[in-house]
Formats: C-alpha cells, sequence, structure tokens
C-alpha cells in the first residue's frame, strides 16, 4: 500500500509535510518486509537530521535495518508509544506508527525525495490508496 | 543476485503457502514460508496450541541391509544398537577431526534405518556415507520424494489423534508408528525441534496437499495455525536447540557445542571421529556454547563479538528477540572461564557493548515436551 499524499525515499522510509514540519516513517513494502517490529533506536528531540544519513534502527524478530532521514532538520517529537508498542509500525505504518517530526531545514530537500508513483515502481507495486 | 546459483526448489506444498499468503525466503536452496501472519503470533501459537509446519526441504535417506546397524554405529555417534524398532535418535556425523559433519535423528525401522539430515547437507551427507558404505549395505537418497509436515505445540497429539488412526498415548517421545493418512501408511514420530510436545510426518510428496489440509481441518478446533521458519528458528532458541551452520559445522566439536550426551565412545563399535572427541573430553574444551539473556533492550545477532572487562572472549552464533521472554536471547561460544551461569558477558552490537547474563538453558521451561 501506498499513500497518495506523501513523499518516498529509496530505503522505504515516507515523510508527511504540514508547513514546516515532516512527519516520518517506514513505508507498508518496508513493514512487511522486516516482519514483526520489536523496538526502534529513535534519536531525541533536538536532535540534527541529515538527509540521507541514518537516524535510528528498527529492530524486528528476524532482523535489523538503518533508519535514514528523508529531509535535513531538527527532530521536534519523537512516537513515545513505539517504546511500549514498536508493532504500531506493523499495524499502521503511515499513522499510529509513525516514528518522528522535524522541522524542516531546507524545504528543497523535498524536491528530491520519490513521488508515490516513482516509489510504486521502484518496489514494482502500483497499488495507490 | 547469483547468476550462478542454482534455481530454488519448492516444497509439495508451494500452492498452499502461496494460498495463505506466506511470506516466502530463498533456504538451503528452497524457497520456504518464512511466515505466513507473523512470527511472534506464530510462536505463541506453538506454545500455547498447536502450529504446522512445512519442513519438506529436510532430507532423508534410507539405509538397508545385513550391515545396516554395524554401518550406522562407525557413521554415527550415538549408539544404535541401544534403538529397539520404531525408535529415533538424535545423532551426529562427525569428520576424523572430530568436526561435526550434520546432526540427523536416526529411525530403526523394521529392516531399515531413516536418516533425517539437514536440507543444506544433503549432497554432503550421502556422498560422505557413500564413501564409507560397505558392501551388504544400500543407500537411498529420498529427499527429493519425501514431504515433511510437523505439528507442535500442548495441542498436537488431540489433532493428530484425529488424522492418524492410531492409538498416541502408547508412543512415547522420540519414538516413531505407522499411521493412516488419506488411506495410506505413513511414518510418523514424536518429535520436534520446539520444546513442545508434537509429531512429524513423513509423506510420499503426493499425499503432502491432502495431510495438510487433513490436519489444518482436524486442527481447527484446537486454534491450528501454520508456522514458518521465522517462528522454528525463535522456538529452537528457546530451546538452545543447536542449529547446523550457526551453532555446529566443520569446525566445532560435539563437546564444545554442549552435544556430548549424544557421543558414546564406550559403545560396542568405533565410530570416525571417536578419538579427537575422547582426546577433547579429557583435554577439556576451550571454549563452550552457553545460553545468554540481555539485560537492556537489545537483540543479539549471529556474529556479534562477546566480551568480558572489554576483551573479546568469544561471538554469538544465534540471537533473536524471545517472543516467551519478551527479551533478547542469544547463544554463542564462550572461553570456558565465562560460561557458568549467572557469568556477566557483554555483547557487542553495532559497536555498543550491551550487558548480558549466561544462563542455564533452556529459555523457556514450562513447556509441554514430555
Amino acid at each position: 500500500m501506498i499513500k497518495d499524499d506523501l513523499k518516498y525515499t529509496k530505503d522505504h522510509e515516507w515523510v508527511r509535510v504540514d508547513g514546516d514540519t515532516g512527519t516520518v516513517g517506514v513505508t507498508d513494502f518496508a513493514q512487511g518486509e522486516l516482519g514483526d517490529v520489536v523496538y526502534l533506536e529513535l534519536p531525541p528531540v533536538g536532535e540534527k537530521l541529515v538527509a540521507g544519513a541514518r537516524f535510528g534502527t528498527i529492530e524486528a524478530v528476524k532482523t535489523v535495518a538503518e533508519l535514514y532521514a528523508p529531509v535535513s532538520g531538527t527532530v521536534t517529537a519523537v512516537n513515545a508509544r513505539l517504546t511500549e508498542e514498536a508493532n504500531l509500525v506493523n499495524q499502521d505504518c503511515y499513522g499510529e506508527g509513525w516514528m518522528i517530526k522535524v522541522r524542516l531545514g531546507d524545504p528543497k530537500e523535498l524536491g528530491m525525495l520519490l513521488s508515490p508513483g516513482e516509489y510504486g515502481q521502484l518496489i514494482g507495486q502500483a497499488g495507490h490508496a | 543476485m547469483d547468476a550462478t546459483a542454482a534455481p530454488l526448489k519448492d516444497t509439495p506444498l508451494a500452492q498452499r503457502h502461496l494460498l495463505l499468503g506466506a511470506r516466502l525466503v530463498p533456504f538451503a536452496g528452497f524457497r520456504m514460508p518464512i511466515q505466513y501472519t507473523g512470527i511472534i503470533p506464530e510462536h505463541r501459537a506453538v506454545r500455547s496450541q498447536v502450529g504446522m509446519f512445512d519442513l519438506s526441504h529436510m532430507g532423508e535417506i534410507e539405509v538397508r541391509g545385513q550391515g545396516m546397524l554395524a554401518f550406522l554405529e562407525r557413521m554415527t555417534t550415538n549408539d544404535v544398537t541401544a534403538l529397539s524398532t520404531y525408535q529415533a535418535q538424535y545423532s551426529l556425523f562427525l569428520n576424523e577431526q572430530g568436526g561435526i559433519i550434520d546432526d540427523l535423528v536416526v529411525y530403526h525401522l523394521p529392516n531399515r534405518a531413516l536418516l533425517v539430515v539437514n536440507a543444506a547437507n544433503i549432497e554432503k551427507d550421502y556422498a560422505w556415507l557413500t564413501s564409507h558404505c560397505p558392501p551388504g549395505v544400500r543407500l537411498a537418497n529420498r529427499s527429493d520424494e519425501t514431504a515433511l509436515i510437523a505439528i507442535q505445540g500442548p495441542r498436537a497429539e488431540a489433532v493428530m489423534t484425529d488424522l492418524v488412526d492410531c492409538d498416541l498415548s502408547e508412543i512415547e517421545y522420540y519414538h516413531s508408528a505407522e499411521g493412516t493418512v488419506a488411506g495410506r501408511q505413513i511414518l510418523f514420530s514424536r518429535t520436534g525441534y520446539t520444546g513442545e510436545d508434537g509429531f512429524e510426518i513423513y509423506l510420499p510428496n503426493e499425499l503432502a496437499e491432502p495431510c495438510w489440509d487433513a490436519a489444518l481441518e482436524a486442527g481447527a478446533q484446537y486454534g491450528i495455525v501454520p508456522v514458518g521458519l521465522g517462528a522454528r528458528d525463535t522456538l529452537r532458541l528457546e530451546m538452545k536447540y543447536a542449529l547446523y551452520g550457526n551453532e555446529i559445522d566443520e569446525t566445532t566439536h560435539p563437546i564444545e557445542a554442549g552435544l556430548g550426551w549424544v557421543v558414546k565412545p564406550d559403545k560396542p563399535h568405533d565410530f570416525i571421529g571417536k578419538s579427537a572427541v575422547v582426546a577433547m573430553k579429557q583435554k577439556g574444551a576451550s571454549r563452550k556454547l552457553v545460553a545468554f539473556v540481555m539485560d537492556a533492550k537489545a537483540i543479539p545477532r549471529g556474529g556479534c563479538p562477546i566480551q568480558a572487562q572489554g576483551a573479546v572472549i568469544g561471538k554469538v552464533t544465534s540471537g533473536t528477540h524471545s517472543p516467551s521472554r519478551d527479551c533478547g536471547i542469544g547463544m554463542g561460544y564462550v572461553a570456558t572461564a565465562h560460561a557458568a551461569p549467572g557469568s556477566k558477558i557483554e555483547i557487542v552490537i553495532r559497536d555498543q557493548q550491551v550487558s548480558a547474563t549466561v544462563i542455564k538453558p533452556p529459555f523457556v521451561t514450562n513447556t509441554s515436551h514430555r
């Protein structure tokens, strides 16, 4: 499932832009590939992120994956529910399973991200929602 | 992708896995279901009720002939002469140096033996056996024509009772029997790799689908679910069962791997690797396979270095998140001085040292395994 109102990275993160803030999570494709997510290592509020650089880790039962920042900026919020309910990432990756909110450092970077169509092509899926 | 890799094989249950929406991954040359709904729910189903596994990738080698028992005495470490007919036995093939060629289950059946080996080692094992096979012993690799379905969990006996026409209360752990599935005689045993009570059913390929369907139907009232290799791994890890390629291989010895209990130097016949194992038993192993739990929220993975007071003392062989204990657990080799239960060790996970404690295995004790 790919959402039409989001931007994507080739590393399977999504970002939802609202004014000067971007909310970041991983895609449905990513959570499906990872399987049961057990916990996450996320940066604290205030941390500066660089687009394309690692900002955290996602641990599933079977495997571990790095998280890469879709955009540069400062972390303004972290989804505290994921501490106890990491599998929200599996259940609702575009909603309750969001990870961090970032105050965009350079809105022009958004132009570098993949559109829903481009991301769908990347993972070989056409189905938008 | 390796373009030279051989095409993956499908098991006779491939269509069932597709219909069930399984996630398929390459494993030991097969396309295998790693999960259907999720590793954690499948794991919990096996611990609390019952799950069903397609293990048709496993290898089956048949041994026949007058010299069968003497041959198996020489090739395997456990005492085959101690087996009654239909009894099964966990055992090892060793090389001359005492390294583990494979771990296996030996079935002593009327007029034949069946050796169940790891999928990745079928060709290697068959070649090894063939190269030592005396006149009067006949080998046949039945792997391609044999399907294997495991039914595991506290409700496994209830499901099996409905599935095969047989009084199961008579069948003890590590014993087998013949039963009827879809009107045909098949071999099954009270064995498994989960720590739960359970059965493994050996079938000609054409009976795999009828048996799978019948088990799902018979098991519906007991909450049966299909279970993939992902949960198979977490289940076996919670019991500290070794996995070939992770805990054991040709560079590991049975003693350090904690498998001394299946090596019988005093049995009537000599076996390959005996002198090496006896020497190691006398000298004592310099490292030991241990089970450990993480003291903090972290998941150890195979290959992570193990340290004590900052010095490297070993390496993780397998690690995962334990669904039963809800924490990171693992197995690994450590220097013998750090192997006692209660020892504090550190696992290096992505350059961070995380504290862990060696425990007396298994990780889970209240299972239905008898």
